[in-house]
């Protein structure tokens, strides 16, 4: 019962960091995506300087650790006079991981999309544009969808680092709140409900998803 | 440090998920119903929230996390719970045929599960496990923010000391250097995957 009262005092406080949390994940994921389109056409471009510029950019995005990429925005570049507020760094380094890995599942999608599409629409006489964005995009991105949720909820889930440059997120909101009365276990597991309250019924909804789309086709 | 944080919670994943992927497949809607909550509630929360909770609110007695533990213990749970979800998605796509054979032969339980069930499904299954590897090497650089001295913190500290432009380098080798790890495991599986699908066709 303690636990109960502790947590509806202490519940308001952390809901302001979950709206940083939600802010940052919300903001990774408007831009992510777009630039995951843009990065996995240019992994996939004729052009090998293109090709390989998209490539470094996505593995780097995606094999080298989201906090790395935090610190390196936040900590690193201030070295070169390039500041940025930990926030708008957290959003930064969050929209190129992000990029990265819908870059991968879109290029995936697209990838699927059988090739007598784009056959017959060459023989129907569309031109490029149009095949792209009327043919093939169409139904490469519908088979994206679930992986692109999947990355949502990760960058949902993601935003936990940023407390690693003091931005002013659940966790680290959590963390302020525990190191005041060294309620740690009440507050940390609150914290992680939170993020388990959305992050399930996400997942959740993402499967169901992938299941009805696996019955369609 | 890194390597031996990722390898110790890799080992305890790959043997306590077993138990659990069996959970998560059990016949029983109690137990399946269970398992299914534990993993989707370990997989709910971010690792960092899951290693404060352990370095910061774990207190029994006079018993406490020390870093290193709590880091060990919070990568390896979460792992169970990954690699549980791999495993299970491998039994299922082992053909239903193939049990109900090993049934008609008059094979025991426990020989069927472990002589025909597992070795179909670890060969499906093995690139997954392969990707979680590197997935958890990367996390383990979380570890840092419960000042586990392993890659990332070490870079830390030299960039604290070192406030020119010069301490941007760590990070940058520190990245570069997690990619590097990545591609040994990346060959491996591979190479495994190859062996183990020629062993099939013969």
């Amino acid at each position: 019962m303690t636990w109960l009262t502790e947590w509806a005092c202490y519940l308001p406080q952390l809901m302001s960091g979950l709206g940083v949390s939600l802010l940052i994940a919300g903001i990774s994921i408007f831009f992510g995506y777009p630039l995951g389109l843009v990065l996995s056409l240019m992994v996939t471009a004729k052009n090998l300087a293109v090709r390989t510029l998209g490539l470094a950019v996505v593995e780097i995005g995606r094999g080298a650790p989201a906090l790395v990429i935090l610190y390196l925005f936040y900590y690193g570049l201030p070295k070169f006079g390039i500041a940025f507020e930990s926030i708008t760094a957290a959003c930064l380094a969050l929209t190129w991981n992000s990029a990265a890995y819908s870059s991968e599942i879109m290029r995936a999608g697209l990838q699927s999309v059988a090739r007598g599409q784009l056959e017959a629409s060459n023989a129907l006489g569309l031109s490029q544009r149009d095949t792209f964005f009327r043919v093939v995009m169409p139904q490469g991105m519908r088979s994206a969808i679930p992986g692109l949720m999947g990355v949502a909820i990760q960058m949902f889930q993601g935003t936990s680092l940023a407390y690693g440059i003091a931005v002013p997120e659940l966790m680290k909101t959590a963390y302020n709140i525990g190191s005041q009365d060294f309620n740690y276990l009440q507050i940390f597991t609150l914290a992680g409900l939170c993020y388990a309250v959305i992050s399930m019924p996400a997942t959740w909804i993402t499967v169901f998803f992938e299941k009805r789309m696996a019955r369609h086709t | 440090m890194t390597i031996m944080l990722t390898l110790s919670a890799f080992s305890i994943g790959i043997v306590g998920a077993v138990p659990l992927a069996v959970g998560l497949s059990s016949s029983n809607i109690l137990v399946r119903l269970a398992s299914r909550l534990f993993v989707d509630l370990v997989r709910g929360v971010p690792i960092i929230v899951w290693l404060f909770l352990l370095k910061f609110g774990i207190q029994i007695g006079t018993f406490k996390f020390n870093p290193v533990g709590a880091a060990i213990v919070g990568l390896g749970v979460v792992s169970i719970a990954y690699l549980a979800e791999i495993y299970r998605g491998g039994l299922q796509s082992v053909p239903r045929g193939q049990g109900e054979a090993a049934h008609a032969l008059g094979l025991t339980g426990g020989t069927t599960f472990y002589g025909v069930m597992v070795p179909q499904a670890f060969r499906i299954v093995s690139p997954s496990i392969a990707t979680y590897l590197t997935g958890l090497l990367k996390d383990s650089s979380i570890a840092s923010t419960i000042i586990v001295t392993e890659m990332v913190f070490q870079s830390q500290a030299f960039a604290r000391q070192h406030p020119t432009v010069e301490g941007i380098l760590p990070y940058i080798m520190v990245g570069i250097l997690y990619i590097a790890l990545s591609l040994p495991v990346a060959y491996l599986s591979r190479r495994l995957d190859s062996r183990m699908r020629k062993a099939v066709s013969v």
